[in-house]
């Protein structure tokens, strides 16, 4: 019978020296730096900002941050927030599971190019997106005489808005879930179908419990733009005080009027709600990441 | 006695037992339609009204040409410099672990979620002259606010998080026993990593940093607080296109828009041939 070799063996060991460094890492200093370097640079350019916006914000003290939320045009601003929100998100939770189930679960022709068309608002500049919808509805616009004459207004009011809204956001649930469910096959729908299932029955009991997560996920993110979109809106909105102002535009004009307490404590109220996406999606990252998105992204 | 099988049709749709096809597909294609194509569409329809020739015109008129040239350079610069910072952040995140790392892991996702008029006023008072950076700055002589370098900052904060999160899922990937190998064999741990681990991930930098780019160039919202917006030297493209757009000189608009969907796209091209390269060369995107 073979002797186990123990630690002793190894003359190192008896030796009492440390043991060989790993060879698959950097030496400790270089480490260090590293980390020091990346620590340094995410402090300066992301961390910073985030602080400074609360500091600016307190900066003449309480009263002076919580009056800012008693003018009417604040109160304005986040009710349209609000709406728009309410509105671009579930069109785009509706449209995103329409579109993943077509092209998760079907192999058609055409396919690769129907998810690079639903990916394009992506790759547009903000302010781009917000003009197309002038060209289409504005004054000059493709269909805008008409508007005129049946008195219907879509730019420089609340339709304007939601319609860029749900523009800049339209990719996040579709392109969340398609490689999700595509992952995850058909073998439970077919499954649930052949018990005697109907089609909604097994997408209600099978596939949206299996595609919550990631579904969850995505709303998140689609809220966070949503409520944030400034580029976009701005063209489309008209910056009309009370009427077509969302919060980040408010914040714009509060800025621009030297109004530094007011802007930034407006301001402080959408980087609390970016804290807490950010909060939940590493929550939702760390608990779930299994069911969020195709091949789990290790941390 | 043989069965002839009927030849093999190619079909629209592959055949399958679950439901919804046409209910799903007819509605993504329509609501995709009306809600992208068709406003783009107008887009391209007003600008070949405008001909080459016509966009040619705008994008040589001095203060177009220069509010391109800004855009552009500048978001060169910013995307070069996030892909390098951008890169050691994902080494580091990947392949050390030190206490706090999964909270400045999350911190590289701020700038997607912080609204960016609200980034873009943090940045302005930060780097304003009398702010806490710019201060500073001011006395080695450098101005950041209302200057091409704070357009680079915002561009710089704007596209981090693409240059972190294309190359942090390829680090997490390299198989260590390639590197013991490599150390084996007698190689320094610099070679190891100029040699062994960097190179597969060239394509994964080139794609962040393309995508950085093309953020940043579109950017509009964290930029014009700290830009100062002084025509011919720190106005962007973007913000032509709003002032063109209230001054209701829409050809004037749609060209520079055109001139900068032209170029995004090209950079989409070029993303899916670093991609295509890749897998010919390494197998993998």
């Amino acid at each position: 019978m073979s002797e186990a070799i123990t630690p002793s063996d190894f003359p190192v060991a008896e030796s009492g020296l440390r043991p060989p460094a790993s060879v698959v890492t950097e030496t400790g200093w270089v480490r260090v730096l590293l980390i020091a370097v990346a620590i340094a640079f995410l402090a300066l350019f992301l961390v910073l900002p985030l602080v400074t916006v609360f500091v600016q914000a307190f900066a003449k003290g309480l009263d002076a941050y919580l009056a800012a939320f008693k003018e009417p045009d604040a109160h304005a601003a986040i009710k349209l927030t609000l709406i728009t929100a309410a509105i671009a998100v579930p069109f785009n939770v509706v449209f995103g599971v329409a579109a993943a189930w077509a092209i998760a679960k079907f192999q058609f022709w055409g396919r690769d190019l129907l998810v690079t068309l639903i990916d394009l608002p992506f790759s547009v500049s903000p302010v781009v997106s917000g003009l197309i919808y002038v060209l289409v509805f504005g004054s000059q616009g493709l269909i805008g005489p008409w508007l005129i004459e049946h008195d219907i207004q879509i730019i420089f009011a609340v339709p304007g808005i939601v319609l860029a809204t749900i523009f800049v956001t339209f990719p996040f649930v579709a392109r969340q879930l398609i490689p999700l469910m595509q992952e995850q096959g058909t073998v439970e729908e077919e499954a649930a179908l052949t018990l005697g299932a109907s089609g909604w029955h097994a997408f209600r009991t099978v596939t949206l419990p299996n595609i919550r997560w990631g579904l969850l996920y995505a709303v998140l993110l689609c809220n966070a733009r949503a409520m944030g979109e400034f580029g976009a809106v701005s063209v489309v909105s008209g910056h009309i005080r009370g009427l077509t102002n969302t919060l980040p535009l408010h914040v714009e004009i509060l800025y621009n009027e030297y109004n530094f307490v007011a802007s930034f404590a407006v301001a402080s109220l959408l980087a609390g709600l970016a804290l807490v996406t950010l909060v939940i999606k590493s929550l939702l990252e760390w608990r779930y990441a299994d069911d969020i998105a195709a091949g789990a992204r290790r941390h | 006695m043989a069965v002839s099988s009927p030849r093999p049709r190619r079909r629209f749709r592959q055949p399958s037992v679950i439901p919804g096809f046409g209910l799903t597909l007819g509605y993504t294609l329509t609501v995709l339609s009306l809600v992208v194509l068709l406003p783009l569409a107008a887009l391209v329809a007003r600008a070949s009204g405008l001909g080459f020739s016509g966009i040619w015109g705008v994008a040589t008129d001095p203060r177009v040409f220069s509010a391109l040239r800004v855009s552009f350079g500048v978001s060169l610069l910013a995307a070069l410099t996030a892909s390098l910072f951008g890169s050691i952040v994902a080494w580091v995140l990947t392949r050390y672990d030190f206490p706090g790392r999964r909270v400045i892991d999350a911190v590289v996702d701020l700038p997607f979620a912080l609204p960016t008029a609200v980034a873009g006023i943090a940045l302005a008072s930060l780097y304003a002259p009398n702010g806490l950076v710019g201060e500073q700055l001011a006395k080695v002589g450098i101005e950041a606010a209302y200057t091409p370098v704070g357009i680079f900052i915002a561009m710089v904060f704007i596209g981090l998080p693409f240059a972190v999160r294309t190359v942090q899922p390829l680090i997490a990937e390299i198989d260590k026993e390639v590197e013991e190998a490599s150390a084996i064999l007698g190689s320094t741990r610099l070679g190891t990593l100029t040699k062994v681990v960097l190179p597969p991930l060239i394509p994964a930098v080139l794609t962040g940093f393309a995508l950085a780019f093309a953020r940043g160039v579109g950017e509009y919202g964290s930029i014009i607080f700290i830009a100062g917006n002084l025509p011919y030297v720190s106005e962007i493209a973007p913000l032509l296109i709003v002032i063109k757009l209230s001054e209701f000189d829409y050809a004037g608009a749609c060209a520079i828009a055109t001139i900068m969907l032209a170029i995004s796209f090209a950079v989409l091209l070029l993303i899916n041939l670093i991609q295509a390269w890749s897998r010919r060369r390494f197998g993998y995107v």
